[in-house]
């Protein structure tokens, strides 16, 4: 202890060295959360530009904008980019930001890895992307590159596909040991595993949740590249391979991920609705098991992706029962953040409404997620856009609002200004209709029967189509306002308070506002 | 709370996880195939077994309907001899598959079986299938190829008919390449 708090006497009378260099050299979590904050953001821009081409050709029936073959890259690389590229990083760059001072850490534990762990991003969608303006054109087979579509007929392109997830693997897997690193050893002197506030209680369980899957995900891609290049037949049923093996393993990574996309949500919501409710959160203990029971049972249920693939019926019923036990934590969930919000004193500022927003949206995200779970019932809606809804409500109005919502409720302690209400309000009620329009007449169209991945459909679904495409550009230029007060807000703005909102509790709000570059050289007494 | 040399155990620990993990995504292959085994879901049967002589069954008939399949790019002729064969539980039949390798160049195949109902598939007993082992045909040629099975007497009651699909792949780049050079 007396070697670093030394070495930070050494510069911790200095700010952030000057130019570009700060951003490539630094170890600050701040500065890292920072990079990653930005990085989701243009991601969250280009995934969107390529959400807008789908459906601005979805507008009409007919072809009219793009080729087929275009419109397979454009939902294959929203996908990938989205998830991996806009999603996550968000949400380990909030956890870069707050998880140090929320209990009471001088930084993360690992400081040059975490520089590392962001720096490897940046290539890795710099791959994928590029792969856009090669010959063969983009991967084209999904986001979730099922096998052999992904390894006999994929475009040449797969190759730096693969290397690209393996980039983004080992980079959430650095993030994830890092942060639990930072959990388990940093945390001030007081602070019990049942003292730390919920955002690093979910993180924690999200990092393990990481750390347990992202590398079957690197499996899952290795074995493809050995299947493309190296004569080997894991996905291969000539050689005496399984293509129903590929999805076995991808979904063993791919619900926990679900998970991961949305148990730090569930945190940041935990933390808003209290504060604007001027009431402690209801059933603290009861939303940390709840936690940790949805991600045990994630790890159980990922074959309700594959009930259409024939799988015997012991193991549909198996993975419909266990999927729907889930719903069991969630509603505790949700059941604690309306008892939070009942009686308390409320008031409605703008991480407020996203968090409301995100309570009601994406409990419709899981009733149609349970419609989903009903085996029977999924042979029916299996490949329609009733999941492009379902997990569009879960992911959009779900994860997405609460990372805006955790934004706007920590920007004024990030920079030290507030953001402008109004257009803070403003942007709320523009995503929350656009996202609506957009999503919910995709239940409509897919319980109809329309496929989705297409680009092209029958006459009977112009109407909905063009409704939701119409929804789609509210929402997608919506985000420029908020690009716009989030600018706003670092270059001016009403000086915000060391507490900012108030009713906040916690450590980082102890800090004066903005955050300084280095905060809890000397660790707080947590009591 | 904080010290280096516990930082550094936390993260050596983890990343250890990490790359155990990694391990497990490719044990999951053979394990697979494992779970599938032991629990006779997926449809997949066991390998040859040795003849058994079983009591046969003959108050009941179960109806064994063959498929012959092709996977997209194999270009060959494959078809069932007979569409649907009925037995006695116990009882030990032949039946025959054709295939004709229709192409100009010698190639060597490979047959995927699948049964279905999926709870019948532990009861299929061969002791000789033309899918245990990579199956070469010059150009041109054709040949008959044959299974011997039965279906245990333990089969449940209910199941009165049998599916057994197989599906043929190309598998010339995977065979050993001295074999398909022995077919000429």
């Amino acid at each position: 202890m007396t070697t670093t708090t030394a070495a930070h006497d050494d510069h911790g009378h200095h700010g952030p060295a000057k130019g570009i260099m700060r951003w490539v050299l630094t170890t600050n979590h701040k500065d890292i959360g920072t990079m990653y904050l930005w990085f989701s953001f243009i991601m969250l821009l280009t995934g969107g530009v390529m959400a807008l081409i789908i459906r601005a050709e979805l507008f009409q029936p007919g072809m009219q904008l793009i080729e087929p073959e275009f419109f397979n890259q454009m939902t294959t690389m929203h996908g990938l980019i989205m998830v991996f590229g806009a999603i996550m990083p968000a949400f380990v760059g909030l956890a870069n930001w707050m998880v140090p001072m929320m209990v009471g850490a001088p930084d993360m534990a690992l400081p040059r890895m975490n520089n590392l762990s962001f720096w490897i991003l940046p290539f890795a969608f710099g791959m994928l992307l590029l792969t856009l303006f090669s010959e063969a054109g983009a991967p084209n087979f999904g986001w979730t590159f099922y096998a052999p579509l992904s390894t006999t007929y994929a475009p040449s392109s797969v190759t730096y596909f693969i290397f690209g997830v393996h980039l983004m693997g080992i980079s959430s897997i650095m993030g994830a040991i890092n942060i639990v690193a930072t959990i388990l050893n940093m945390r001030a002197p007081g602070m019990t595993y049942m003292k730390m506030p919920l955002f690093v209680w979910t993180w924690f369980i999200t990092a393990y949740l990481l750390i347990a899957v992202m590398p079957v995900l690197a499996g899952v891609v290795t074995m493809m590249l050995m299947d493309i290049h190296f004569g080997t037949s894991f996905f291969n049923a000539a050689g005496g391979g399984d293509p129903v093996l590929f999805q076995h393993l991808f979904w063993f990574f791919g619900h926990p991920e679900v998970y991961i996309m949305i148990l730090p949500a569930f945190g940041i919501v935990s933390h808003i609705i209290p504060t604007f409710s001027r009431k402690p959160l209801f059933g603290y203990s009861s939303m940390v098991y709840a936690t940790a029971s949805i991600a045990f049972l994630s790890f159980i249920v990922w074959a309700h992706h594959m009930f259409t693939v024939g799988l015997p019926l012991v193991t549909e019923l198996f993975f419909m029962y266990a999927t729907m036990v889930i719903a069991i934590p969630t509603g505790v969930k949700v059941f604690n953040w309306v008892s939070t919000m009942f009686q308390g004193s409320l008031t409605f500022e703008t991480p407020m409404l996203f968090a409301i927003a995100f309570v009601i949206l994406f409990t419709i995200g899981g009733f149609s997620g349970l419609m989903l779970a009903i085996a029977p019932a999924d042979f029916q809606y299996h490949d329609t856009y009733f999941v492009v809804a379902h997990f569009h409500y879960v992911l959009v109005p779900g994860a997405l609002f609460a990372i805006i919502a955790g934004v706007y409720f920590w920007l004024p302690k990030w920079c030290g200004n507030y953001y402008d209400e109004f257009l803070g309000k403003l942007h709320f009620w523009l995503s929350f209709i656009g996202v609506n329009i957009t999503f919910f007449p995709m239940h409509f169209i897919g319980l109809a029967g329309m496929p989705r991945r297409i680009p092209d459909y029958a006459l009977q679904f112009a109407d909905f189509n063009a409704v939701a495409s119409v929804g789609a550009f509210i929402f997608g230029f919506s985000q420029l306002l908020f690009l716009y007060i989030v600018i706003k807000t670092i270059r001016s703005g009403k000086q915000a308070t060391p507490e900012v909102w108030e009713g906040a509790d916690g450590l980082e709000w102890t800090l004066p506002s903005p955050a300084p570059y280095h905060s809890f050289s000397e660790p707080p007494q947590v009591k | 709370m904080s010290s280096k040399p516990n930082v550094a155990k936390s993260a050596i620990k983890h990343l250890f996880v990490a790359l155990a993990m990694f391990g497990f995504g490719f044990a999951l292959v053979p394990l697979y195939d494992v779970f599938c085994e032991i629990t006779g879901l997926n449809g997949k049967v066991t390998g040859t077994v040795e003849k058994v002589d079983y009591t046969v069954d003959t108050s009941r008939t179960v109806t064994v309907q063959l498929l012959a399949s092709k996977n997209a790019e194999m270009p060959w002729r494959f078809m069932a001899l007979q569409e649907q064969i009925d037995l006695h539980p116990g009882e030990w039949k032949q039946i025959g598959f054709w295939a004709s390798n229709t192409t100009a160049s010698d190639m060597v195949s490979q047959a995927v079986p699948s049964i279905t109902p999926a709870r019948a598939a532990e009861y299929v007993q061969k002791t000789e299938c033309f899918c245990f082992q990579q199956q070469p045909l010059a150009a041109g040629e054709s040949k008959q190829m044959n299974m011997v099975f039965t279906i245990s007497p333990e089969l449940p009651e209910d199941i009165q008919t049998v599916s057994m699909v197989y599906t043929l792949f190309d598998a010339t780049e995977f065979a050993d390449p001295e074999k398909v050079a022995k077919l000429n």
